[in-house]
């Protein structure tokens, strides 16, 4: 670079947007890709615990209890979900996930006392196996779902929408279309299998309500019925959730993950968790039916404070499924030129899509997928977790509390103007939150 | 034979004794449009509804027997596996959606979407079908031996459709396919299954030209 006279960037054509331009140009169709948002937004790393002091009053870190067990489905399921945790492993489908994968997480799961959940694509034999307590996904496209999965599910969640893609549907490329999976789905092998972005049996929150009637005549009104929602107009959706009947609300703000979705739907669309958050947390008290219709959220968790935070907002437990997949190895400095045959880098991979995950998690090829013997991944998984609960449990302590549901937002400061008026926690130093 | 009467006992009830104890020959009486009713069955029971029903009747069926003698609401028979549902009304939207298996009768007219998603079911209409009927319909077979409304067969995978009557447009991907005499015989019997009187010769056969599997960006216009 010329230092007399430095080169200057556009601000509004930056080189990432460069080079999308090019390759729109040169492709004429939307980047599709894995993972979720890249971009940077208010998380929960804009807020703080204040801890006990004075006038609040700590727990000894190793001597006094502190609870992190929960229960899901209390409203009208006969037979409500017990977790040991408050860390649940979020839906995500085999087709997009190898086998081992799904394997793995039910491992770590079942050991750690928590749920995973089925995807799209249907219910494997090795997750149900694998899995003490799984929830069993009903989307739009139907694909693999059948009567016998759901009875013998643990907890229904129908799917309305996603973090990554409110409003939209899915795509499974079809290079991740093996026999295996086409058969689940009754499709042929290797075609793009597009998942539909409406249920096609039912409009609207009216309908649900019987759809959800008629899951519970089918269930005996045994198990818990969730319904997932993408954070977007959160308020109502809330609402129109516990007027349909759910038992259990799933909240996945923009920053949850997808295997394969427009990148401008991943960007562009929905709003984050942190808002979202509060959101819901509002509507039901409005309601009178918070802790009385469960609140899970999820997209973006990825820390012990991550879930100590979202609780002490009023979630009753949080999900993970990025996360969980890092803990697995995703993107990690293994294998590094299967990620430079990609085109990518540990650190940047989100080609989930492609089939072609170097560390065996995104993928069917039986090769790649020997990369992550479903054992080895559990244990991985399972110390994450176990990491994850250490977390909360000693943040809980030192805000003097026993239960880590007992967290609270009065423990929390924000750092910044955009989080204290999106969580409602007043700033740092201030008895402010904008907007109130 | 059992009788149960809906207007002296609850759904709730009602299914769960088809579900505890299903066996031989059922009368249901007074079905009033309630919700559900004989949803969820997985036995080989023969079931007779006296009347008109509400939403999702007989959904996910296995096995089972199932016959209306009205008209049924949205989502009859959705999701089945196995068995039969035979309505001798007409049927609100999305009956049979998703269905894998099994046969779905209706005797009178279809709503909109008859067949959406339909991944292996058979469902035979004696009457005309609504707009976007077999919409994404992946595997099995949907006759309509009266008219379809538009965008039939929209988006559709590997599934069959066999029309009489007249179509107003085809959906994305959907076309016309040759009739051949073995897809004459594989029709004929399916109407000799559902009881349903049709001349086969009259029917046309319709199908995915395939063009939407992989995504090329230069059929954008048809997604």
């Amino acid at each position: 670079m010329n230092k007399q006279n430095p080169l200057r960037p556009s601000a509004t054509f930056p080189l990432d947007v460069l080079a999308e331009i090019h390759r729109s140009a040169e492709q004429g169709v939307y980047e599709i890709r894995g993972f979720g948002a890249k971009r940077s937004l208010p998380n929960f790393d804009d807020l703080l615990f204040l801890g006990a002091s004075m006038s609040r009053y700590p727990l000894e870190g190793y001597r006094e209890k502190c609870a992190t067990n929960v229960t899901l489905g209390t409203r009208f399921a006969k037979k409500p979900i017990e977790l040991k945790i408050p860390i649940t492993i979020a839906g995500m489908s085999f087709g997009a996930l190898g086998a081992n994968a799904k394997e793995a997480l039910g491992r770590a799961a079942t050991a750690m006392g928590t749920s995973t959940t089925t995807g799209d694509g249907g219910m494997t034999e090795e997750e149900r196996q694998s899995s003490k307590t799984l929830v069993y996904q009903i989307l739009p496209s139907r694909y693999g779902l059948n009567p016998d999965d759901v009875r013998r599910a643990d907890a229904l969640e129908i799917v309305v929408g996603q973090g990554a893609k409110p409003g939209g549907g899915g795509m499974l490329l079809g290079h991740k279309i093996t026999q295996r999976v086409a058969q689940m789905r009754d499709l042929p092998e290797g075609i793009d299998q597009r998942s539909a972005c409406r249920h096609p049996d039912w409009t609207g929150p009216d309908d649900l309500q019987i759809k959800i009637q008629e899951l519970r005549e089918i269930t005996d009104w045994q198990i818990p019925i969730y319904i997932k929602i993408g954070a977007t107009r959160v308020g109502y959706d809330v609402a129109l959730s516990v007027k349909a009947g759910a038992d259990v609300i799933v909240l996945d703000g923009m920053q949850g993950g997808t295997a394969a979705t427009q990148n401008v739907f991943i960007e562009q669309v929905g709003i984050p968790t942190l808002p979202a958050l509060r959101m819901a947390v509002d509507a039901l008290k409005e309601l009178g039916m918070h802790r009385k219709v469960q609140l899970i959220v999820s997209g973006g968790i990825r820390t012990g404070s991550d879930v100590a935070k979202a609780l002490a907002m009023g979630a009753d437990a949080v999900s993970i499924g990025s996360a969980a997949m890092v803990a697995l190895g995703c993107n990690k400095p293994v294998y590094l030129e299967d990620y430079q045959a990609l085109g990518t880098e540990p650190g940047y991979c989100h080609h989930c899509h492609t089939g072609r995950c170097p560390v065996g998690i995104t993928t069917q090829d039986p090769d790649l997928e020997a990369r992550l013997p479903p054992k080895a991944g559990a244990r991985l998984l399972r110390n994450y977790l176990t990491t994850l609960t250490l977390e909360v449990q000693t943040l809980a302590r030192a805000c003097g509390k026993s239960h880590v549901l007992n967290l609270e937002p009065e423990d929390m400061v924000a750092l910044t103007i955009e989080a204290a008026a999106m969580a409602r926690i007043p700033l740092a130093g201030t008895d402010w939150i904008p907007g109130t | 034979m059992t009788r149960f009467d809906l207007a002296r006992d609850s759904v709730r009830s009602l299914n769960q004794r088809l579900h505890e104890s299903p066996a031989g020959h059922w009368v249901v009486s007074h079905p009033d449009g309630r919700h559900c009713i004989a949803a969820g069955l997985d036995a080989a029971v023969d079931i007779h509804i006296e009347g008109h029903v509400g939403y999702y009747c007989a959904g996910m069926n296995q096995q089972a027997d199932i016959t209306i003698t009205g008209s049924a609401g949205p989502g009859v028979a959705e999701n089945m596996m196995s068995g039969s549902v035979r309505v001798k009304g007409n049927v609100s939207q999305c009956a049979g959606a998703s269905a894998h298996g099994g046969l779905l009768i209706v005797e009178g007219d279809a709503s909109a979407r008859c067949g959406i998603s339909l991944k292996g079911s058979d469902i035979v209409v004696a009457g005309s079908v609504g707009h976007m009927s077999a919409f994404m319909a992946q595997t099995g077979r949907l006759v309509i031996c009266g008219d379809a409304g538009n965008f039939l067969g929209d988006s559709i995978y590997e599934a069959v459709i066999y029309l009489a009557g007249k179509i107003g447009e085809l959906g994305a991907d959907c076309v016309e396919k040759k009739m051949t005499a073995q897809h004459r015989q594989c029709l004929a019997d399916l109407l000799s299954a559902s009881g349903v009187e049709a001349d086969p010769d009259r029917f046309r056969r319709y199908g995915s030209a395939r063009k939407l599997y992989h995504f090329n960006s230069d059929h954008a216009g048809d997604y």
